[in-house]
């Protein structure tokens, strides 16, 4: 029997960047095939050439032993290739039905699509557990009943092979173990999956076979069984990683940040952030675990001071905050600097070459020029002497921002803001996005922060990275503190409950 | 106005432009064919008429000089995020200050009347566009639709003041007596003539100087100051300057502000250069052609300037054409500038897209 999906040398150019060398592998059917391998690696790529996002510059797909020319979605739909995004593609005001029907509708009346979409359901909540109630709102789901929808929209229109692009990455782990007992349904059903992913966690849990991409080239594809996380960690990187973060012990001082009963409402008025109330010592990383839209960004925003909190207060090394030093610009000079979750769209303008976006927030600095004026050497010697201290690459100041690779826009970030000599750091998501060898960068960083005496608060939604860094950790979910752990001695499980929220005994 | 894929700079803001300009042409001369008429003869008449006198090219840059207060006026609130539509309006009001102190100034020496009477100009104008700005700031009012609006307030204000206020007495026009010798600013032929230096009568009067000077202000404004960058981050990513601590309202106010004082240029080469008293609809479109010069200089003072020759070229070889060759008549001059306008702005990503693929294969960032 042919595999599913063969691709042969498939290779892809954007301008200078090689991003495809030559990729060649093949996924048997009725397999689960992983495909990891770092930011940029090529993954993404390659999955995109496979559904018809980009055409190959060269190569061939085998589809069932065929050949095919996917130059669109659409071919790979009608080739049995379905794909559930990152982000999903969903229509929040309308019922599951509607949204699985969009695009197939088959006519220009609903009445029979709908009919054959509702038998349609029914039949693969039958065959593989996938139970949803047709007519409720999607908008209304959590987010693991919406990437639930995506995998029904896909094999309702067909799909026999199944790409998922980090499915993971907004899910509970709760919710990420029901995705994969459904993957193992679908696969005992004949369907092939593909996984992209770079948890290796999920890659031993869920996977038959995993292939490893590094710089544009397939590295190798192994049975999952015969590997290792720390084997398939050295491929993708191409030498040894260190995955324990050695934290020295460390005295904590007296809080420099404090909340009390704050609360954070939205732009449009939903309650985001419910009467949170907890402190950070110098000297201490206090780490917020939960799943993406639990509130943290909300959070987040309010002590930064980019949102007025509907009530509480924040104080600042003993002394409370009056509202009107409620300003980013306030705060910044109070020393509470913020790594933004989202580097692209808060903390950098892409547009900007690098020297103007390393200046953000901070363009009031005498240093960088007299009067009204900025002084563009100056910015610019300002920035080469802290990309060098950062190893940021290309080392070049004037180059665009959107030009770097996220790992060193990353670092243009926390060069900013670490540089200015934070009192209180408040860091999202600080390496979402980030090649393993910046992580490693960027977290030690973090760790010297902690040793020089900086109260650290840390969002990520990565649990490996909250319970690798933090002293202690607290849970959030639907805007409320659920519980409170010390890292050492903090269980994985455990946190996944108190994420989930539910909420201990008193 | 933002490239959409990244260009060497050469062909962003050399080779692009060039080729659109030159695809106008092709299609106005097209045009030309259609209705009989030799568009090579039509070219030469619209060259030499704008540059081949030195009478020619005093209307040519007479005309320019609106085109660069309108366009940088449309840059400025641009580069905030904004697209200021009310040239038109702001520049009328803009009249309107000038009138005042025109009309009241007979007291003061040139050296003051002038410049008081060019920043009455700018304050009002300002004054127009803040509360588009303010609009838009405060309650989210689309800025499109107020400054619009904002036009149409502003002439039939214009129409009323004029007709019932303003107007000369016993005079059946609806425009104000002449303005006093002191705030009209002199043509170029008569400075050059107090230095020995003959050059051919025309309209173009030291305006021209003060359009320059503000290209160059409002570079500095946008590329060296720390306002300028306050305001490029608000248009570029108002997310991001939350973050810095830079208030998009605020700055949405200022640049509005600052968009509607540039504006008021065009009454001040209008009224105070050549006119020398307020009359109806002396912006006669002018505002509305900044946008597009706006677009085609990319929003940089540079370009703006470039664009603004052109169109004083193609105002100006116009006319000359529609003189030589009758049966182009001036709507046809009409049919070409939109022509321009529609390759130079609308159709604009065509030729970028084309040269981008030509020169540089799109680097896509992989997600």
């Amino acid at each position: 029997m042919p595999p599913a999906i063969e691709l042969i040398g498939i290779d892809k150019r954007f301008g200078a960047v090689h991003a495809n060398r030559s990729v060649t592998l093949a996924i048997e059917r009725g397999t689960i095939h992983g495909i990891v391998g770092e930011n940029g690696a090529g993954k993404s790529t390659l999955m995109s050439i496979l559904y018809g996002f980009y055409e190959a510059d060269a190569g061939e797909i085998r589809v069932n032993g065929q050949q095919e020319r996917i130059r669109s979605p659409a071919d790979a739909i009608r080739a049995g290739i379905g794909m559930v995004h990152q982000h999903f593609m969903l229509v929040e005001p309308l019922s599951v039905l509607d949204n699985v029907m969009l695009g197939a509708e088959g006519g220009a009346l609903l009445r029979n699509g709908a009919a054959r979409a509702r038998a349609e359901m029914a039949r693969l909540a039958r065959d593989y557990g996938l139970v949803i109630d047709p007519d409720s709102v999607v908008g209304e789901l959590s987010v693991g009943l919406q990437q639930r929808v995506e995998i029904i929209k896909a094999l309702y229109r067909g799909a026999d092979i199944l790409i998922l692009d980090e499915p993971t990455a907004v899910l509970t782990p709760a919710e990420a173990d029901a995705l994969f007992a459904l993957l193992k349904a679908l696969k005992a059903q004949g369907k092939t999956v593909i996984l992209i992913t770079h948890k290796l966690r999920e890659i031993m849990a869920a996977t038959d076979r995993v292939s490893v991409m590094r710089r544009g080239e397939m590295v190798t594809t192994l049975d999952t069984a015969r590997t290792s996380p720390v084997e398939l960690a050295e491929l993708m990187v191409g030498r040894r990683v260190l995955f324990r973060i050695e934290k020295a012990p460390h005295a904590p001082g007296p809080p420099l940040l404090e909340v009390e009963e704050l609360s954070v409402t939205d732009s449009r008025g939903v309650l985001r952030v419910d009467k949170v109330s907890f402190a950070v010592r110098a000297g201490e990383i206090v780490g917020i675990a939960g799943v993406a839209g639990n509130g943290q960004s909300e959070l987040l925003e309010a002590l930064a001071g980019m949102r007025r909190p509907a009530q509480g207060t924040i104080r600042l090394a003993g002394r409370t905050l009056a509202p009107a030093e409620h300003d980013p610009h306030r705060l910044r000079r109070l020393g509470l600097l913020h790594v933004p979750e989202d580097r692209l769209r808060t903390g950098l303008v892409a547009s900007f070459p690098a020297f103007e976006s390393a200046a953000l927030g901070f363009t009031d600095d005498p240093a960088y020029g007299k009067g009204p004026f900025l002084d563009h050497r100056r910015m610019i010697a300002d920035l080469e002497r802290r990309m060098a201290a950062y190893d940021v690459r290309p080392p070049d100041p004037r180059l665009k921002t959107s030009k770097f690779s996220g790992g060193n826009q990353q670092k243009l970030v926390l060069a900013r803001e670490i540089e200015r000599g934070p009192q209180v750091l408040l860091v999202g998501q600080p390496t979402r996005g980030v090649d393993i060898g910046a992580i490693e960068f960027i977290h030690r960083r973090l760790l010297s922060l902690r040793e020089a005496g900086v109260a650290i608060l840390l969002v990520s939604v990565e649990l490996e990275e909250i319970m690798s860094l933090s002293d202690r950790i607290l849970t959030m979910c639907g805007g409320r503190i659920t519980g409170e752990r010390v890292s050492a001695g903090a269980d994985e499980r455990d946190l996944g409950l108190l994420m989930a929220g539910v909420e201990e005994a008193a | 106005m933002n490239p959409p894929r990244d260009l060497p700079k050469w062909a962003d803001v050399a080779l692009v432009p060039a080729l659109s300009v030159a695809a106008a042409f092709l299609v106005a001369g097209l045009v030309v064919l259609g209705i009989g008429e030799n568009p090579l003869a039509a070219t030469r008449h619209l060259v030499f008429g704008s540059l081949g006198s030195g009478e020619g090219l005093g209307f040519t840059l007479f005309y320019a000089t609106n085109f660069i207060f309108t366009g940088l006026a449309v840059a400025v609130a641009y580069h905030a995020g904004l697209f200021n539509i009310g040239g038109e309006g702001q520049a009328t009001l803009g009249g309107l200050g000038v009138a005042i102190v025109g009309l009241e100034a007979g007291v003061l020496p040139a050296v003051l009347a002038i410049p008081l009477a060019i920043l009455a100009a700018a304050a009002f104008g300002a004054a127009w566009a803040f509360i588009p700005g303010y609009l838009q700031a405060r309650r989210g009012s689309h800025i499109v639709i107020t400054t619009i609006m904002f036009n149409w307030l502003a002439s039939v204000l214009l129409v009323y003041l004029l007709v019932n206020v303003l107007r000369e007495p016993g005079s059946m026009n609806p425009e104000t007596p002449g303005f006093a010798p002191q705030v009209q600013i002199p043509f170029l032929h008569d400075v050059l003539a107090r230095l020995g230096i003959t050059i051919p009568p025309s309209q173009l009067n030291l305006s021209f100087v003060l359009a320059l000077a503000a290209a160059y202000g409002v570079w500095l404004l946008i590329y060296r100051s720390r306002l300028g960058y306050a305001i490029r981050v608000v248009g570029a990513n108002p997310q991001a300057a939350v973050y810095a601590g830079i208030s998009p309202e605020r700055v949405t106010i200022v640049a509005m502000l600052l968009s509607g004082a540039l504006a008021g240029g065009l009454a001040v080469n209008e009224l105070m250069g050549y006119q020398h008293r307020l009359l109806l609809e002396f912006t006669a479109g002018y505002g509305f052609v900044g946008i597009a010069v706006a677009l085609m200089g990319r929003a940089h003072p540079v370009g703006i300037v470039l664009a603004s020759l052109l169109f004083g070229m193609l105002y100006q070889g116009g006319a000359e054409l529609a003189f030589e060759q009758p049966k182009i008549t001036r709507d046809m001059i009409v049919v070409i500038g939109g022509v321009i306008i529609l390759f130079a702005g609308a159709l604009d990503g065509l030729f970028r897209r084309l040269v981008a693929r030509l020169v540089a294969p799109a680097r896509l960032a992989e997600a």
